[in-house]
């Protein structure tokens, strides 16, 4: 089967049907393992237990990202293509990215003040992030309030393409900017500044989430799915009704 | 438990505790929602409607 035949809606609903218990199962396994592995991690020597947060705080926020690089490129397959499983996908894609910046944003502040003193502070990095979450919500009430669904999707398709400007300005705002936050330390040139006993465990939990972003993101596109045949069905149901008065 | 142990143990279990109450809202989301529109489907395929797609394959 070519990849271009799962771009059908009732072929995508029997992949998602087979892949997605083996998708939780594997979230699962990986969570236990990697949540067994962080909690027999050594503490930091500056930032004391506290780098307890890292685990969940890094990920979430690599999801967040990642969850509107998947919108960005549904976004495309919705203006340029037209085709209605890359709607599905970017409305999907939606809430789940949404989540896990609110998470990265929460953990952030709870991070924050043991260790910087503050909760916040509008910094590059954290204000760039809460932009982040403000373009989510904003797609969001896009997909879910337009009346005519159609003209909403390629709303927030466009919204979704403006708002990919926002990632390299997350990514690089620590380089760019004086912050408080802490510049890149896994991802940089020069390799990472991570100790292996604290890395390991922060990739297995960030495979761990990246495991739930999809089997949570597939499951959305089901239901998306699903709501669209309802709405179809329904408007022949108001056909029907219509014609059988007339 | 030392005096800086126990002030930051709060920070970490709440970190915790939002991450898997915004992990289980999501998941409860997911499956309710997919349980709603298999009832509402089936609702609508006893009344006899179907889509279009469906009837040609009938």
């Amino acid at each position: 089967m070519a990849v271009i035949d799962l771009a059908n809606p009732t072929r995508f609903l029997s992949l998602v049907q087979r892949v997605l218990p083996w998708l939780w199962g594997a979230a699962l396994i990986v969570f236990i393992i990697g949540l067994m592995q962080t909690f027999n991690a050594p503490d930091d020597y500056q930032q004391g237990a506290t780098v307890k947060i890292m685990y969940i705080h890094v990920p979430a926020a690599w999801l967040g990202m990642m969850g509107w690089s998947v919108m960005s490129v549904a976004a495309l397959g919705t203006l340029v293509w037209r085709h209605p499983l890359a709607d599905v996908a970017g409305k999907a894609a939606a809430p789940i990215g949404a989540a896990f910046t609110f998470i990265c944003l929460i953990t952030g502040a709870l991070w924050g003040r043991p260790t910087w003193g503050t909760y916040w502070v509008w910094d590059a990095r954290l204000t760039s992030m809460l932009v982040l979450l403000l373009l989510y919500l904003g797609v969001i009430a896009l997909y879910w309030t337009a009346e005519d669904p159609g003209r909403g999707s390629r709303a927030a398709a466009v919204l979704t393409l403006v708002g990919a400007i926002n990632l390299p300005i997350i990514k690089f705002s620590v380089d760019w900017w004086n912050t408080l936050h802490q510049p890149a330390s896994i991802m940089r040139t020069g390799g990472t500044a991570i100790a292996p006993s604290i890395l390991y465990p922060l990739l297995v939990m960030a495979l761990g989430f990246t495991l739930l972003f999809f089997a949570l993101h597939f499951a959305a596109m089901r239901n998306e799915i699903l709501r669209r045949r309802v709405r179809t069905m329904r408007l022949i149901q108001a056909q029907t009704l219509a014609e059988a008065r007339a | 438990m030392s005096g800086a142990l126990a002030h930051q143990i709060g920070f970490i279990i709440a970190s915790y505790a939002v991450t898997v109450f915004v992990v289980a809202t999501l998941i409860g989301w997911v499956v309710l929602d997919h349980s709603a529109q298999r009832r509402l489907l089936g609702d609508l395929e006893e009344q006899g409607f179907s889509r279009r797609s469906q009837r040609n394959q009938g």
